[in-house]
Formats: C-alpha cells, structure tokens, sequence
C-alpha cells in the first residue's frame, strides 16, 4: 500500500475474497465538478427550506393569533438570529429555485452535454450570488 | 442505418402483466416523481409572487395591513396555494432524503410517518391562519 488511495481500492468479489481495484464513487479523492456540489446543496437547500417553513409557521400562526403573539415573533424575525435566519432562508430559496429549475431542464431530456451541463451549472451558481444579493438589498431597503 | 429489431430490448425482461401495470421496480410507478415536478413548476410562479409580495408590504407589516392584505381574494387563494404546493413539495423531498439515509426499515418507515405527520399539521395550521385572518 503506497498511499491512503491504496485503502480505498480494497473491496471483496463476489467469492469474498479480498481484491484490490478501484471502486466508486472516490469521493474523498475526486475533483468536485460543479454539478456534483450543486447536487448535494440542491438537497441541503430543500430540507433547510423545510427547516424555514417552520418560521414562515409560526409568522402566520402568530398573526392569526394575538398583538402579543405577533409581538413575540417580529420580535424575533428582527433580532440577529432572526435576521440570519431570514438571509439564510432568501438564499436558499433563490438557489433551491434556479438549481430546481436546471432539474426541470434536464428533466426534459436535455442539458447533459459536459460543456451545457457545466455550463448550467456555473449559472446556478452565478445567478444565486446577484440574486440573492439584490434580494438581501431590496429587502434591507423596504424593512 | 443500425438495425434496432434485434438490440437488447429491456422490456423483454419484464412479464406483461408488469408492463401493463407500469409501476417498475419499486412498485410505485411515477406518481412521486412527477407530483414533486407539478408542484415544482407550480412553486416557481407562486414563489415569486410571495417575495413581491412580502418586498411590496408583508415585511414589518402590522396584523392589520395582513388582515387588510388577505381580505382580497386574489392574495388569499394564491397564499393558500403556495401553502398547499409548498407542504406537498417539501414530503415529497424530505420522504427521498429519509429514504436514502435511513437503511432500517422500522425506523424508516417510523420517520416518514412522523414526517408526515408534521408536513400534514404546519400545513393545516398555515392554511387555517390565513384563512382566519383573510375571512
């Protein structure tokens, strides 16, 4: 064994004995194309969004509610966690969004040519950072 | 011109009675697949429309601008259906993610139900808040 990558292309056949080749997928030693971050973080990005509508819950359950429950939760969404939290929630929607609609995309049958699917890829990721930064502006301005 | 009359056909494979039942390995056809992508492309639309919305006066509104703004019917059938769209959406994708990570099948299974449970519950609690503010 030369090198930890040796660790990894030990695997049993089918008869159980130990072989050495190459197995898949190497993730520790890949490159990260860009496609294979945006799949983790497309998913990373929808249970965060689950995570979010238990705000969006209570915003709606406390309005419906009383002055002082409402009181309680614009109490919060103005505090530094809650200001977090709803910057955190903007970029996660607009990037679960663009990336969701890449998906629809490829659904079609279309975009998995390396350079399109780069391409889109890169896309996703460059309209999530203007996006989501004139969102936090916008949002900064009306509050 | 490639002949295709003889290539592999994998349908061979399958009895007709599978062919004609349509529900593949899983045995549950494509109805989660393609209620996650109805309700993706109905997402888009609706999501937009919430943050011009919450950009044009939900943020820092009162409970009376609220009340005043799901008084009108266009705001509350669209909330209702960003609600509905959104809870359908988000246990349909966490169900795949539970699936994936969780190998046991008790705990699987106890996972999606409570999971469910929840999607069913913060869904209700949002749509009868709206609508008790808008009505």
């Amino acid at each position: 064994m030369r090198d930890v990558r040796d660790a990894l292309m030990v695997a049993r056949n089918t008869d159980g004995k130990l072989v050495r080749r190459p197995l898949s997928p190497h993730i520790q030693i890949h490159r990260w194309p860009v496609s294979m971050a945006l799949s983790i973080l497309h998913r990373a990005s929808g249970v965060a969004l689950g995570i979010g509508t238990l705000l969006l819950t209570w915003f709606l359950v406390a309005a419906a509610t009383s002055d002082d429950a409402f009181a309680r939760v614009q109490w919060f969404l103005g505090s530094p966690i809650g200001i977090l939290c709803l910057l955190g929630w903007a970029a996660a929607l607009v990037f679960h969004t663009l990336s969701g609609l890449r998906h629809l995309y490829m659904d079609t049958g279309r975009g998995f040519e390396p350079d399109e699917y780069n391409m889109t890829g890169w896309a996703v990721v460059v309209g999530t950072g203007v996006l989501t930064l004139l969102l936090w502006i916008a949002g900064w301005m009306v509050r | 011109m490639s002949d295709t009359r003889n290539a592999p056909n994998p349908d061979m494979l399958r009895s007709p009675l599978s062919r004609a039942r349509g529900l593949g390995s899983a045995r549950a056809g494509s109805t989660h697949w393609w209620a996650q992508r109805m309700t993706a492309m109905a997402l888009v639309p609706l999501t937009l429309w919430f943050i011009f919305s919450a950009l044009r006066g939900l943020i820092g509104a009162s409970r009376e601008e609220i009340v005043v703004w799901l008084s009108a019917p266009v705001p509350l059938v669209l909330m209702l259906a960003l609600i509905l769209a959104t809870f359908h959406h988000l246990h349909l994708g966490l169900q795949v993610v539970i699936e994936d990570y969780v190998h046991d099948h008790a705990r699987k299974l106890a996972a999606v139900l409570v999971m469910k449970a929840a999607c069913v519950l913060l869904a209700l609690a949002c749509a009868v808040s709206v609508l008790r503010l808008g009505l």
